[in-house]
């Protein structure tokens, strides 16, 4: 296995298919009265977020705990940062204290890249700017065999700001690799220009999910109301917003996905939510089994 | 290449050590069959079928992964695929009997012996070998053993075993 894991894109369809298939084991292990093996033991994991998180940051710091790895966690916007530390400086601090990996969070896109150059630990992307998020698409690409046994010849619609969405991306490099047909839905404003990979475009949310396997939902932000991205969040709701009568043009057996955290009524009605077909709160277990397996594959031979 | 057990072998050993299991803990009450994977799962198996025949009783059986249990983790040249554990039954309180092809350094037995304590808190652990080939680095042994076949760290025991695609046998092999 490679040193770190900075992106999908990279990565090749044997070293997904390793992950997945070596995340089932890692869930059955959350399965257990004790959900504790000592895999990693005496191995030290830096947390290093330069931008807000809760669950992704919890999610990680859970993994490392339950491979029995040392856990330091930096909240960087409000430390080093402040005091003007270049990103590099950074870096070599944290390699001199001999950590074995770093999860990092950065604003800015390829700044794990950087990182990964500069220290010997393992580095792993828990999302960079509007580039990639890997473990994401790890865990949804899990989640979805768990469910339908297979990626190959699946229909998958994915829906909202793809643009701006690191989630999106890495999820459609994964899906690139398999024989998956992917759709992209949203408003013309935050449609990326995927040229390079075979996607379909639709505008129109009521046939993009026409006859689809899976739905994933992406999380709006808020914030960038009047912007000029999209006019008023009803507006948005009322046109890309996920309802039970929306889902019902999808495959009667389709699964709606979302990586969270949910604006319920926006960009997905909290009946969907709490529907059979939803399985967002098993996305969030399985985060878990994917990035034990992703430190458990970078750190358990030698590099 | 040295042939050091055949099918036929391998059979007899099965049998005698499925008779030794349940002469020792006085029938099979208690029991439970836990093999290491992959090779001590087969085994585990046939032991299971064996003490069926003699018996006629069900002893649950199952298999275990010791892959995030070893102590040579980043050292390890090769990356280890994590196989399934799965265990039937609450061990705690068992008398396991756990299953494994070849005892050599006794870490493997070692990192099962945490990985079961994980699961519950057994009565007993016995453990029973296809083949012991000595150059223990542990205080282990085992309490059933199929053969004891004196080796060189120089060599190689390969078990092969029907339910992987071979013909079962035993061999010995001269490491490159």
């Amino acid at each position: 296995m490679r040193k770190d894991l900075v992106g999908i894109k990279d990565l090749s369809r044997k070293e997904i298919e390793l992950i997945l298939g070596t995340s089932s084991s890692f869930k059955d292990v959350l399965k257990r009265d004790i959900k504790k093996v000592p895999a990693l033991r005496g191995k030290t994991a830096v947390n290093l977020f330069f931008e807000p998180s809760t669950r992704t940051r919890a999610s990680f710091e859970l993994a490392e705990k339950r491979l029995s790895t040392d856990v330091l966690n930096l909240s960087m916007p409000t430390s080093s940062v402040v005091k003007g530390e270049v990103l590099l400086d950074t870096a070599k601090t944290i390699d001199s204290y001999g950590i074995d990996f770093v999860v990092i969070r950065h604003s800015s896109s390829g700044a794990p890249h950087f990182i990964a150059r500069n220290v010997s630990a393992s580095v792993i992307n828990a999302g960079d700017g509007i580039n990639e998020h890997p473990t994401q698409a790890l865990l949804d690409a899990f989640s979805i065999v768990e469910r339908k046994g297979r990626l190959d010849g699946l229909k998958i619609a994915i829906v909202g700001d793809i643009l701006h969405s690191r989630v999106a991306k890495s999820n459609i490099y994964l899906l690139s690799k398999f024989d998956v047909a992917i759709r992209l839905i949203g408003p013309p404003t935050m449609i990326a220009d995927m040229a390079d990979y075979n996607v379909d475009l639709f505008y129109d949310m009521d046939r993009g999910l026409e006859d689809v396997d899976i739905v994933m939902m992406l999380r709006i932000q808020i914030e960038r109301q009047g912007k000029g991205i999209f006019p008023s969040i009803q507006e948005y709701a009322k046109k890309w917003g996920l309802n039970m009568q929306r889902l019902g043009l999808a495959k009667r057996d389709a699964i709606v996905m979302h990586p969270g955290p949910m604006n319920r009524g926006v960009e997905i009605s909290s009946d969907v939510v709490d529907s059979g077909q939803s399985i967002i709160f098993d996305q969030v277990t399985n985060g878990l089994a994917v990035r034990m397996t992703v430190m458990y594959l970078l750190g358990g031979s030698q590099k | 290449m040295k042939e050091l057990l055949n099918k036929k072998e391998i059979e007899r050993i099965i049998s005698r050590i499925a008779h030794e299991i349940i002469e020792k803990n006085r029938g099979t009450g208690n029991l439970c069959l836990i093999g290491i994977q992959r090779g001590g799962v087969h085994l585990a198996k046939r032991l299971f079928t064996r003490i069926k025949i003699v018996e006629n009783a069900d002893v649950p059986v199952g298999s275990l992964d010791i892959t995030l249990y070893r102590d040579d983790v980043g050292i390890r040249k090769e990356q280890l695929i994590v196989r399934k554990t799965d265990v039937p039954c609450d061990i705690t309180d068992k008398n396991i009997i756990l299953v494994d092809d070849v005892l050599f350094t006794g870490r493997s037995i070692r990192a099962a012996m945490d990985a079961l304590m994980d699961l519950g808190r057994p009565a007993q652990i016995q453990l029973t070998v296809l083949i012991d080939r000595e150059h223990r680095e542990l205080p282990i042994m085992a309490d059933y053993i199929g053969k004891n076949i004196p080796t060189s760290r120089s060599e190689d025991i390969e078990v092969q075993l029907e339910e992987e695609g071979f013909e079962d046998k035993v061999l010995l092999i001269a490491k490159q």
